[in-house]
């Protein structure tokens, strides 16, 4: 069709539309392959944390890495951590793999209605954690249970969290996982994903308002970059340059929907950072120096009154989605174990391990230990019930949806019965 | 007593509480250095610093995903969403999270936030301008929802709004911003000035949430109200001659489900006037409300005068206003039944 303007010698002919629906490499029934996982060969040097913005592009799709193939630590973002420092984070980590499967099974002998592991994630919460200071407010997802293990809080009181039973101080509200725990530092779970990462935001400038001290940190996965929050709360920490740290956990999948449908098969999700503004940092989050070396650096950003960090932490999800989810219908067996950046607790080991301050038989020691330390908060956590067993009286349903019981709440609790 | 605004009233109000708490904060799209599109926080700014009222992005659900925040921290922080046409992108925050922080942690965090938005129509503003959403937050559990019909209320509502616990959701009749409107749009506007209800105390008083207000006791019917239709229903009362008690709700969650009970009791009768839409309107849980604690006592079925089931249609905006003569066929109706 000739038009006027010249527009048909620039594209000929009107061609029928298409869009695009990004699928990954492969599915079910097809030999797990990763190749296609180009991990970048140069080491991106620790910039001052007083970097312009606009100069960090590089570090939104290059990979901060410390540990190397031979599980030795090198370059400049190594955080320099001491050995101690080191078993303590492969402490929390086998303790929260082992929490972990302690729960599943719970879930799987009708102790508990649902559970989500975070296997293949753990130097994320542990490392970051550690990173951190207690005091500094965290807003979690689902699958950020290391927080609470690397901050000392009680087993058992997560336990009768996940049991909804007597014990749990949701007062049997929330889903199993749905953590709560202020005196941790640990923000209520939601189960809308993103919501949190706004809040934070508006946490942190509470903080700054009030000349505290203490930062705010809130972690999403790769699929929830899609949602509203995400973007309010990048654009919110970029205007008011607020002290808080964003974290994205990209793990690969959103159940069953790889990270390409978010969008991250045209770019890093660290890469979103940019438009805003703001350093967007892609970190191995299988290596627990390099997400504790990121983190500091983070925070020694944000300290210093230079504002918000986007940390991509580049991970796999080892395991289910969660207990109603089965991998096996969306994703190849033994993709896991293809994973090019390995298992984060076999990597910090073998990095002691080489380093002279680490065993195999202290390893086995320690997983003994911890296994008698889950058991042990297991059966004490289950002597306040199981799901269906005791529980908190149907009478505080009732409670905390205000704070002072309105009239028709009232009525209602005595049609109920109590 | 000096005469306010209703505009004005509610800038006392945050004045107030500026002054009062450090903890309380003001912020949304255009209210600090502007002062708001209607000019609800007008020289705050400049009184109270950038860091305490100030402007944002275009982001509903940001402002109040911040505030729930900034609640969760301690603060008190008292947003500003321009029309509540525009509440429904931040309704996740309001729904899911500040609604229910309290219950979903066991007590241990909190949404003590203030959501004012400006409601209604009569003002042109065609369907994207004129709304009044209240009854989706009425049904939300954890949400409190308060609607002044007065400079007076407005302001000792709205303070006891930033000093609750829970989160409260502030309906402002625009229409009634700058003068009581009594549904009669071909007549000229009267002021608030000289109007009793446009007395207000220039410092600190509260009208606890949850207590509705007799305006005029009658024996006759009774006629439930808030906002905007609250002068149109004392407009109809005159019009019409008819013996009725005029009921101002200003707080649908908690209802004052007491001062409707006595007064249906007494009168057999019930009328409910609301400008927003019928169908899932406030007005059928009215209905039901005292349909169920007050049937024995009804000489007459439950009557609703309420917007239609349509947007708020600009060019036909007073066919779609419940006015005083549509109000007025309602109670002669139920009295003559």
């Amino acid at each position: 069709m000739e038009t006027t303007d010249g527009r048909a010698a620039e594209g000929g002919r009107r061609q029928p539309l298409r869009f695009h629906v990004p699928e990954p490499k492969c599915r079910p029934g097809s030999a797990p392959d990763l190749a296609d996982i180009r991990l970048p060969q140069a080491r991106l040097p620790r910039p001052p944390v007083d970097t312009s913005s606009d100069q960090l592009h590089e570090y939104a799709y290059g990979l901060v890495r410390v540990l190397g193939d031979d599980h030795r630590a090198s370059g400049d973002w190594d955080p320099g951590l001491t050995p101690d420092f080191l078993r303590k984070g492969l402490r929390s980590m086998l303790l929260t793999r082992l929490y972990d499967q302690r729960m599943l099974r719970a879930q799987r002998t009708g102790k508990t209605s649902f559970y989500m592991q975070c296997t293949g994630e753990e130097a994320i919460a542990v490392a970051q954690a550690m990173a951190l200071e207690p005091d500094d407010m965290c807003f979690p997802s689902y699958r950020q249970q290391g927080l609470l293990i690397a901050r000392g809080w009680s087993l058992v009181d997560m336990m009768c969290q996940v049991l909804n039973n007597s014990g749990d101080r949701m007062k049997g509200r929330q889903l199993p996982v749905m953590y709560s725990a202020k005196e941790a530092s640990f923000f209520t779970i939601s189960g809308n994903l993103g919501t949190q990462f706004i809040q934070a935001v508006g946490w942190a400038m509470a903080s700054a308002y009030k000349g505290d001290t203490r930062l705010a940190a809130a972690w999403v996965g790769d699929g929830t970059t899609a949602e509203a929050d995400f973007h309010y709360a990048l654009t919110f920490a970029a205007v008011y340059r607020v002290p808080v740290l964003l974290n994205v956990v990209n793990n690969q999948w959103a159940i069953s929907s790889f990270q390409g449908i978010a969008g991250g098969e045209v770019t890093t999700f660290a890469a979103r950072a940019i438009g805003y503004g703001l350093p967007g940092l892609r970190v191995d989050g299988n290596d627990f120096l390099a997400v504790c070396a990121a983190t500091r650096w983070a925070i020694a950003r944000a300290r210093a009154g230079f504002g918000a960090t986007v940390l991509e932490f580049y991970t796999y999800r080892a395991a289910a989605h969660s207990s109603s989810d089965d991998p096996s219908g969306y994703r190849p067996e033994g993709e896991a174990a293809l994973w090019p950046l390995g298992d984060p607790i076999e990597r910090l080991k073998q990095h002691l391990v080489a380093a002279g301050e680490w065993s195999e038989e202290q390893h086995a020691a320690l997983t003994a230990e911890l296994t008698e330390t889950i058991k042990a908060a297991g059966k004490e956590a289950e002597s306040f019930g199981t799901l269906g067993g005791k529980a908190s009286s149907p009478r505080t349903m009732f409670d905390d949806v205000f704070k002072e019981l309105p009239q028709h709440l009232r009525r209602q609790r005595q049609q109920l019965g109590y | 007593m000096p005469s306010m605004t209703m505009i004005q009233a509610l800038n006392s109000a945050m004045d107030v509480m500026l002054e009062r708490d450090p903890d309380v904060l003001v912020f949304g799209e255009d209210v600090g250095y502007f002062g708001g599109v209607f000019r609800c926080t007008a020289g705050l700014q400049k009184k109270y610093g950038h860091t305490r009222v100030f402007d944002t992005p275009i982001a509903e659900g940001g402002i109040v995903g911040a505030a729930v925040g900034m609640g969760a921290y301690g603060l008190r922080p008292v947003v500003e969403i321009q029309f509540a046409d525009y509440i429904y992108p931040a309704m996740d925050q309001l729904t899911s999270e500040a609604a229910r922080l309290r219950y979903r942690s066991g007590g241990e965090f909190t949404a003590p936030i203030t959501v004012r938005t400006p409601c209604g129509g009569g003002i042109y503003g065609g369907q994207t301008h004129s709304q009044s959403p209240e009854a989706i937050f009425t049904h939300v559990c954890g949400l409190k929802t308060v609607m002044p019909s007065n400079p007076y209320d407005a302001k000792g509502l709205l303070i006891a709004a930033i000093e609750d616990d829970d989160p409260v959701i502030f309906f402002e009749p625009k229409r009634l911003y700058n003068g009581p409107f009594d549904g009669h749009h071909d007549r000229p506007v009267k002021p608030w000035a000289g109007h009793p209800m446009g007395e207000v105390p220039e410092g600190y008083y509260r009208i606890p949430l949850g207590q509705a207000a007799v305006l005029r006791p009658g024996a006759a019917l009774t006629l439930l109200c808030y906002g905007t239709m609250v002068h149109v229903a004392l407009a109809a009362v005159a019009e019409s001659g008819i013996d009725a008690e005029v009921i101002d709700l200003r707080t649908l969650v908690p209802l004052d489900l007491d001062t409707i009970e006595a007064s249906v009791r007494k009168t057999g009768r019930c009328v409910i006037v609301h400008e927003a839409t019928r169908t899932g309107g406030f007005g059928a849980e009215l209905s039901a409300q005292v349909q169920e604690t007050c049937f024995s006592h009804l000489e007459a079925p439950i009557e609703r005068i309420t917007g239609w089931d349509t947007p708020y249609p600009l060019a036909h905006e007073w066919h779609y206003f419940p006015g005083p003569a549509r109000v007025g066929e309602a109670l002669k109706r139920v009295m003559e039944f």
